[in-house]
């Protein structure tokens, strides 16, 4: 059997006594597309961290394409959290994308070095004629579509994404999303998406990873975002219900926070460990 | 006549040529000093710390006036100061949260002790004045050594964290993801920026260090965005203005920072005139497709 894209074996972590999640088995295949959902605090932003090699696991064993990750890995692509760059930067498009290759290293910007790589991966975003542009005078959608392209450009085999939607609006979701189900498909790219939205991912999704408190789910679409599957998770009575190809998860925000209010391992009180939600 | 004779008091370039070998250390000084001004303003203007700048200036000005008082280098005071201030405003703030607040709170305290050691001390009042709002001659041979020194150790540190760096300033959160030390980029930037304003509060004087690390820096990026090209515009705008602000000193009664504030500011305004037009094409071309 050839190595998964990305696998977690009997994984945990946790900060103190405090367990974010334990006892985690999840193994990805190159060119999956694994929905990674949940409420806020339930370790789905850590879980990728720990793909990253930022955070070490508290037991477990997690491998990227059969090895132990790494910091600043290269066959690994992260798109963050949209956050405008507003700064008065000397960047441009091509220039914010090739950070992507050569950002972590010593020396002076040396532009243009990788034209060709970086022309490539803007062609495949559909962002050529951000090239030039300022990076701090861009639009939301337009930098996110960047920060793809920044994280395609090392051709990675897993692409990591952290809520990459947030603050964004239904047409450029609808873009990024399109862009790394694109990717997915033509290079066999393994994709963890975090999301708060399973619905603008749905088309692309292959597996979801529902992270509740410490517990969780995995499967299909079909087997996870179901009343009884949910209801048990959250404990607390879930309805899901499916409409014109839309999944719509009620009682699910009330349960979390009354979960929180009762229960003292709730994140919501302390400050996070990687310090952002 | 009396105007006429205050006029001529004023401005009086006649012998020029006789004062230049006297200011020949100044001009070293401004030269480097334009160099790692425009170098560092890249990143205080990508970092958006213009405040913190201001900030670490006060307590520069407290630590060379403290100096002063008790008599001993105001160079090393002035180090001190900035480097005390910048290394808290680094530690302290690396949230950019609170950041602004604790700035907003150390910069009086050292105005306030810096006011407080000048009145103490009884020596030549243009020493005291020369702190705040600069000076050409008073550079020796042993201050120009070490402000050289402090010049080429900052440009080689640049030149060696310059790409992490402002992937680092530009978007932290990809930069931690691809293994870069943000953290402790941070940190040397400030030990960069600490050492900057100290030496530059010796001839700009602390409340106009701003002209030479912001002004250049932000009149650059108004015109170009190239990684390339915007540095070293900001690095010719520095330059233009304080080699530009000793030599149109040295004709005059007034001190050098009138001069340098002016001459980088009416770069500014030249920079928004000739990127103004820029901005608005690039608007423009973006708005075109849109639906009709």
């Amino acid at each position: 059997m050839s190595a998964a894209a990305v696998e977690l074996v009997d994984a945990e972590l946790s900060f103190g006594r405090r367990s974010l999640w334990s006892h985690l088995d999840v193994r990805i295949e190159p060119g999956q597309f694994v929905a990674v959902l949940g409420p806020n605090g339930s370790g789905k932003s850590s879980l990728l961290k720990v793909v990253l090699g930022l955070l070490p696991l508290t037991s477990g064993q997690v491998r990227v394409a059969g090895r132990p990750p790494r910091r600043g890995n290269r066959t690994i692509g992260y798109v963050p959290q949209h956050a405008g760059f507003s700064v008065d930067a000397p960047l441009r498009g091509a220039d914010f994308v090739q950070m992507g290759l050569d950002g972590g290293r010593w020396g002076l910007p040396a532009p243009r070095r990788y034209r060709a790589a970086v022309a490539d991966v803007l062609t495949q975003v559909e962002a050529r004629h951000l090239a030039r542009q300022p990076v701090g005078q861009l639009s939301g959608g337009e930098q996110q579509r960047l920060r793809v392209a920044q994280a395609l450009v090392t051709d990675p085999s897993v692409l990591l994404c952290d809520e990459p939607l947030l603050s964004l609006d239904m047409r450029h979701q609808q873009r990024v999303v399109e862009l790394v189900d694109k990717r997915r498909r033509e290079h066999g790219t393994a994709v963890l998406f975090v999301t708060h939205e399973i619905n603008p991912v749905l088309a692309a999704t292959d597996l979801v990873l529902y992270m509740m408190d410490g517990a969780f789910r995995m499967g299909t679409p079909d087997e996870v975002m179901r009343s009884d599957v949910l209801s048990e998770l959250y404990s607390a009575p879930i309805e899901v219900v499916r409409r014109h190809g839309q999944i719509i998860v009620l009682g699910a925000e009330t349960a979390a926070s009354s979960h929180h209010d009762h229960d003292h391992r709730s994140l919501d009180h302390r400050p996070h460990p990687a310090g952002r939600r | 006549m009396i105007p006429d004779l205050a006029w001529h008091d004023l401005v009086n370039f006649e012998n020029y040529g006789a004062l230049l070998p006297l200011v020949r250390n100044s001009l070293y000084a401004g030269a480097a000093l334009g160099l790692v001004g425009g170098l560092v303003g890249v990143f205080v203007i990508a970092r958006d710390l213009p405040f913190a700048v201001h900030g670490i200036s006060e307590l520069s000005f407290a630590g060379a006036s403290g100096a002063l008082l008790l008599g001993t280098s105001v160079v090393t005071g002035s180090f001190v100061g900035s480097l005390v201030a910048a290394m808290l405003i680094g530690w302290l703030g690396v949230r950019a949260r609170d950041q602004n607040s604790i700035i907003g709170v150390l910069m009086p305290f050292g105005l306030g002790l810096g006011i407080l050691f000048l009145s103490l001390y009884d020596g030549r009042a243009a020493n005291k004045f020369g702190l705040l709002t600069g000076q050409i001659v008073a550079i020796d041979n042993t201050s120009l050594g070490t402000l050289l020194t402090t010049s080429a150790v900052v440009v080689v540190v640049l030149a060696v964290v310059w790409r992490p760096l402002m992937f680092a300033s530009v978007d932290p959160e990809m930069a931690r993801a691809r293994g870069v030390p943000v953290g402790v980029l941070y940190l040397v930037f400030m030990a960069v920026l600490g050492c900057t304003v100290a030496i530059s509060v010796q001839v700009v004087g602390a409340l106009l260090v701003l002209a030479l690390l912001c002004t250049p820096a932000a009149a650059a990026i108004r015109v170009t965005t190239s990684p390339v090209w915007m540095p070293l515009l900001s690095v010719g705008i520095a330059l233009l203005a304080m080699l530009g602000g000793i030599l149109l000193a040295l004709g005059t009664a007034i001190p050098i920072s009138p001069y340098v504030t002016t001459i980088s500011f009416l770069c500014y305004l030249g920079c928004r005139l000739v990127g103004g037009g820029t901005a608005r094409r690039a608007q423009k071309s973006v708005a075109l497709p849109s639906p009709q």
